[in-house]
């Protein structure tokens, strides 16, 4: 008799105060009565009555046939509803079967090896407010969390909110990320994460290949299970004196990690000191990721900002990073993109220097050349294509003119 | 029929609640299609007629005749308490008692006036606020007990609640700043007794708002008061010998002064919404905004601007300081509430004037009582569509807010989309009035789309609103093809109003409409006193 009662305590979601875009549900199985739906929401007027059909449409689906549901919601959209009730059904019966939301056409675009990644946002993966508007900001990539931004007890509903993000959030062109759980229970998250278009899975605390192989075999697993086949890049996270000494290792260890990131507050932890502001005390590992990166073909992405008021701390983080050889920055607050990206960008000699590299790749194809050089320097195929990259950010910055040959 | 034609209605009858559900007779579709009462609290009406199309046809009201010889010849009218004041001035059932929101959230006078009013058994009250705030949910109270019989002004948050519920015994009008003085100028409001609270004053009634404890830099939303209402009482808690100089409010309209301890809660008169938004969403509203403007050509040597004083508000403020600075421009003035971002640009001379007409924190304060290019104005000066031309026409570009908006344009700022009242007009309606019109709203509030297909409140004329920019979004009015000519290249996201709504109801879903009841509880008033919308019962 016990069990059932507490589960009729079980709470998904958030309420309350300063709660916006959320909801928090509960329920209790009956035996008989039909569904009874006991709903409180901000947004009534306009959406109760599709609410409800929603409720019933997930319990019909999950074949709950007596129950009384209780929602509190604070205007969450239609994806996070649902995930908040897929949380609550199977906490309370067994099931295989998933309740998705479609796919919005704005997220079938893919990304690629070469692009960008000067920034990405770190969105905590269990606060839808904080999601909805995200890709207004326009970061290189937007980051469902499902680490350290979530807490232990929220971790299990977290995921099913991410995966429907990833299905009915606009990401606005930025690359589809998520950072999971570590080891091991990040390779539980893969199952709601990997076959929805995620671009990319930022790995934390990677301490060696082995973590690499394990997750691609169960990314691999995951896709022949959906008969699907999307390429997911992965981005490890080192954080730990170990992770910096086996950095090379990391990075070739799958030829789908296209980044590799360092995470400076659990590597100061880690090594026994206090993280600073000019860095001294994490400047071997920064370097020395850098050149694991730039020795494996890949790019290296600085650690976080932490100060998010600090503007002008941030400008010269990034200078400095930049200087170092990093080609990204993470960032916890949507002001601290326009920043980054402002120190990011190409200057106009790395503009000129690309277009050299764009032009004597199409003279050597005229010519049908099979190889690329400028002057005495032989070129490989990604360096020209990062140069395109280059050549087309210009343009899309208003620095560079696409007429012709330039 | 008498002067007092409202308030013989409801004194006749001084339990009758008006009669709220009209049959079809008794009301009228206006030029915008929206259906008002033929008659509001015993008052025939005109409904809207149209942009400039309603124009006076009477002589201006006059209060009566006065005489020096009835006040006393040492000038000082100081009385020992407002209760004695408004004792002297005759205060009875039926009457209309106005008050300011210079004080705004920490206002203590209008709850003392109805305290008294109660006290004394005073039934059927007309309150004529230029703005009522969350601290005047005291007075709920009074209107159920019909000490208050009904709201002209404005019905904020409890008051806009219990209103939209159909518990206020009269018709609630609202107004902009500039209709009220319209309204009272052309007398179809009769001040019995104003009451002006004043952060200085002197015995004979001179009175500014630049000193004092309870200091509010400008008293011009009591201007219309002093010069037309039956009495008048003034009320300070900073009380200094003749002469009180500058007298925004002259003593000569002056009947009683009243001293105080304490007018207000300087912390809360000095409101919260001074602050630039923090949240990066509204930044990034305020930037885009900045952006259209910059684009468009409006920011140039000279120009104008007025921006509110909510969040997003004055972030568009702090964008146009970065544009112009960059650019080395000049803006001939700025008008509206000012604030210590306003004032910054006045100081740095990135802004020759501000005229002010509502001053948001001591910056604005000090600033005003300092330089004399920081002007106090008045709704008289900026807002009154019924006299010979208005400062808010004047104004370039106006950055304004809205609950709703339309796909004709069309938009709401008193109702939510739930149908409740819950704001007030300000001087919303009368700046629509400016060159250039621009509401920056979120595409959606939670799950709530800020586009429909039909206002549910009709506060302003789809006609009169230019742009709306969203986060995901520019719409430009199809009527403004100089602007829509004027973006064209520049990278800006411009889009149909149509296909925003469409982007928010695929986020949102498609809303329902509220549901409302047939009764009205409250009517919108237009700039020159037409009826424009009526407000319904929200079903419960």
């Amino acid at each position: 008799m016990a069990k059932p009662i507490e589960k009729d305590k079980l709470i998904f979601g958030n309420y309350g105060p300063g709660v916006r875009s959320d909801c928090q549900v509960s329920m209790g199985l009956l035996t008989k009565g039909g569904l009874e739906i006991d709903l409180n929401s901000k947004v009534n007027s306009m959406y109760g009555k599709s609410i409800r059909e929603m409720l019933r449409d997930i319990l019909v689906f999950f074949e709950i046939k007596n129950a009384r549901v209780t929602i509190q919601d604070s205007g969450a959209l239609p994806f996070v509803i649902l995930a908040r009730m897929e949380a609550l059904i199977k906490s309370h019966v067994k099931s295989e079967k998933e309740f998705l939301p479609d796919m919005i056409a704005e997220n079938l675009y893919k990304s690629e090896n070469e692009r960008f990644r000067f920034s990405r946002l770190y969105l905590p993966g269990n606060s839808p407010s904080l999601m909805l508007n995200a890709g207004v900001h326009q970061p290189g990539g937007l980051i469902l969390d499902l680490e350290d931004s979530v807490s232990p007890e929220k971790k299990y509903e977290a995921r099913f909110l991410v995966r429907n993000a990833l299905r009915q959030l606009d990401f606005m062109g930025t690359e589809r990320m998520v950072r999971i759980n570590q080891f091991p229970s990040g390779l539980k998250d893969l199952a709601f994460i990997v076959n929805h278009n995620v671009h990319l899975i930022l790995v934390p605390k990677c301490e060696g290949p082995e973590q690499i192989i394990q997750l691609e075999d169960e990314i691999s697993r995951l896709k022949e299970l959906a008969v699907k086949d999307d390429t997911v890049f992965l981005m490890p996270i080192i954080e730990s004196a170990l992770g910096v000494e086996k950095a090379f290792e990391i990075a070739v260890s799958s030829t789908n990690i296209v980044a590799m990131a360092i995470g400076l507050e659990d590597y100061t932890a880690d090594i026994g000191v206090r993280r600073t502001s000019n860095g001294d005390e994490s400047l071997y590992a920064r370097t020395r990721l850098i050149n694991a990166c730039k020795a494996a073909g890949i790019q290296p992405i600085d650690s976080v900002f932490s100060d998010v008021g600090d503007m002008e701390g941030l400008r010269q983080a990034v200078r400095k990073s930049r200087s170092l050889g990093f080609e990204g920055m993470g960032c916890i607050h949507p002001r601290q993109i326009q920043v980054i990206h402002e120190e990011f960008y190409p200057g106009m000699d790395e503009v000129d220097k690309a277009a050299r590299i764009v032009k004597a790749f199409q003279k050597a194809k005229e010519d049908g050349l099979g190889v690329v050089s400028l002057g005495t320097k032989m070129i490989d195929a990604p360096v020209v294509k990062r140069a395109q990259k280059t050549i087309d950010l210009a343009v899309d910055l208003g620095l560079w003119q696409r007429s012709g040959d330039k | 029929m008498s002067v007092h034609k409202v308030r013989d209605f409801i004194n006749e009858a001084p339990n009758y609640k008006y009669q709220m559900i009209l049959k079809d007779s008794e009301k009228v579709k206006n030029a915008a299609g929206r259906w008002v009462p033929k008659n509001v609290n015993g008052e025939a009406q005109t409904p809207y007629k149209g942009i400039a199309k309603h124009k006076p046809k009477t002589a201006k009201f006059g209060p009566r005749g006065v005489s020096c010889a009835d006040y006393p010849d040492d000038g000082n009218k100081l009385l020992a308490s407002l209760r004695e004041a408004l004792v002297k001035a005759g205060l009875k059932d039926g009457m209309t008692i106005s008050t300011h929101h210079h004080f705004r959230n920490g206002d203590y006078l209008a709850n003392q006036i109805f305290d008294i009013a109660h006290d004394l058994g005073v039934k059927n009250l007309i309150w004529f606020p230029s703005a009522s705030f969350p601290c005047h949910e005291h007075l709920i109270q009074y209107l159920k007990d019909g000490t208050i019989h009904h709201i002209e002004g404005s019905m904020n948050g409890p008051l806009g609640r219990f209103t939209s519920e159909g518990k206020m015994k009269g018709l609630g009008v609202l107004r902009s700043h500039g209709g009220r003085y319209q309204a009272v100028q052309d007398g179809e409001v009769q001040i019995d007794i104003a009451v002006i609270g004043a952060g200085c004053a002197d015995s004979f009634g001179n009175a500014n708002g630049l000193s004092g404890p309870s200091s509010t830099g400008l008293l011009g939303f009591a201007l219309a008061d002093s010069q037309y209402a039956e009495k008048v009482i003034v009320v300070t808690d900073n009380m200094v010998p003749f002469p009180c100089y500058p007298w925004q409010i002259q003593g000569n309209y002056v009947d009683y002064t009243v001293q105080v301890d304490k007018l207000g809660d300087p912390e809360k008169i000095i409101s919260g919404t001074t602050e630039i938004t923090k949240s990066p969403d509204r930044l990034f509203l305020a930037e885009l905004t900045a952006r259209f403007c910059e684009h468009a050509g409006i920011i140039k040597e000279g120009f104008s601007f007025q921006s509110g004083a909510g969040g997003t508000s004055l972030a568009v403020g702090e964008f146009f300081r970065k544009i112009m600075k960059e650019k080395g421009i000049k803006a001939r003035f700025a008008r509206g509430g000012s604030n210590k971002y306003l004032v910054s640009m006045l100081e740095e001379g990135l802004v020759e004037y501000i005229l002010d007409g509502q001053t948001f924190d001591l910056e604005g304060v000090r600033s005003m009582a300092e330089n004399s290019r920081h002007i106090s104005t008045s709704p008289f000066t900026s807002y009154n569509y019924h006299g010979k031309g208005n400062f808010a026409s004047l104004v370039d570009v106006v950055i304004l807010g809205a609950t709703e908006i339309d796909v004709n344009f069309n938009a709401n700022v008193v109702t939510h989309s739930d149908g409740y009242l819950l704001h007030g007009m300000g001087g919303w309606q009368n700046c629509l009035f400016s060159k250039t019109v621009i509401l920056p709203v979120p595409l959606f509030r939670d799950r709530i789309p800020v586009i429909v297909d039909e206002v549910t409140t009709l506060c302003g004329p789809g006609e009169l609103i230019d742009v709306v920019v969203t986060e995901r979004g520019i719409a430009i009015n199809p009527g403004r093809k100089d602007l829509i000519k004027a973006v064209k290249g520049s990278g800006l996201p411009i889009m149909t109003i149509e296909e925003l709504q469409d982007k928010a109801e695929k986020i949102c879903g498609k809303p329902e409409k509220p549901k409302l009841e047939e009764d009205i509880v409250a009517v919108i008033k237009w700039v020159d006193g037409t009826l424009l919308d009526s407000v319904r019962k929200v079903k419960q």
